[in-house]
């Protein structure tokens, strides 16, 4: 195989899994912050 | 705000993205490939920031494990599992662009070298450090024996850092160290993609910080409605005891 397709493979499982992560993480804070009453949404300002 | 995002979080999300995109630009098209690795050597500028960033991830865990079990502050307690989370994630993409630079360099996909032994075992063993905080047990229980596998796991990565100097084995020594001999170009692209994804960790660092707040005051709220909702039946059956 050529190595590029070793470096394309590498940086696409890297960055499709961060991607993945990151909304995961986005939309548990969206849902959670519905759930939660302001005055207990310390340390997210 | 109904979101974790804050001021702070925009700033170094852009800061992250800029810095991503720059280091791609040098990491995939400007620097130049190395004589004996070719082109394969573009998975350093990869594999090389997220090692980074666990160890970055292990070392505040390790931190925040220690002040817990000094002063009992959630914010240390949170902080600590969002970081070995974050830690975790980034193992495991080290392990996984480990692998696949392995193929065209070293000729296999995997070999029980002591650098990726050692890199699978504080693997395993963080993952361990997540299934405690998951545990359903009290919260003090839970942070407390997850703070003491935090403070123990970080041996771990002394042993990751100087496994190629300790025992002789496939994988190369320090990339960045006194003697090191990278084209000016390619450090300057190593140490961008480092930066980028440094940004990129503190992002999802405070996010991910963010949310095992929330998800503890919503743990909170449902304990105390259980315990009214007890209080209550407890109240009723009294008084009804009473009046009959």
């Amino acid at each position: 195989m050529n190595h590029w397709a070793f470096v394309i493979t590498g940086y696409a499982v890297v960055f499709v899994g961060i991607a993945v992560y990151t909304g995961w993480v986005l939309a548990r804070g969206r849902s959670l912050t519905d759930e939660v009453p302001e005055e207990r949404r310390r340390f997210l300002d | 705000m109904t979101s974790t995002s804050s001021k702070a979080t925009y700033v170094i999300g852009w800061a992250a993205i800029v810095a991503l995109a720059s280091s791609l630009l040098f990491a995939l098209v400007l620097s130049p490939p190395e004589v004996s690795m070719g082109d394969s050597v573009r998975l350093l500028y990869l594999h090389l920031p997220t090692i980074a960033v666990s160890y970055l991830g292990y070392g505040i865990t390790f931190l925040g494990s220690v002040i817990y079990l000094r002063n009992q502050s959630v914010f240390w307690d949170l902080l600590a599992g969002a970081a070995a989370e974050i830690g975790v994630l980034f193992t495991a993409f080290v392990l996984i662009t480990g692998s696949i630079w392995g193929k065209p360099t070293w000729g296999t996909y995997w070999e029980w070298d002591p650098r990726l032994t050692a890199t699978t075992v504080m693997f395993i063993m963080y993952l361990g450090y997540l299934a405690i905080r998951r545990m359903d047990l009290p919260q003090e229980v839970r942070s407390r024996r997850a703070a003491v596998i935090g403070i123990i796991a970080i041996a771990n990565l002394i042993i990751v850092r100087y496994s190629v100097q300790w025992w002789r084995g496939l994988h190369q020594g320090q990339t960045l160290g006194v003697d090191t001999q990278l084209d000016g170009l390619m450090l300057f692209s190593l140490f961008l993609s480092v930066v980028a994804f440094l940004f990129l960790g503190a992002w999802l660092l405070i996010h991910r910080f963010r949310v095992a707040w929330l998800e503890r005051q919503v743990e909170d709220m449902r304990l105390a409605r259980a315990l009214n909702e007890r209080r209550g039946e407890a109240g009723d059956a009294t008084l009804g005891g009473a009046v009959s």
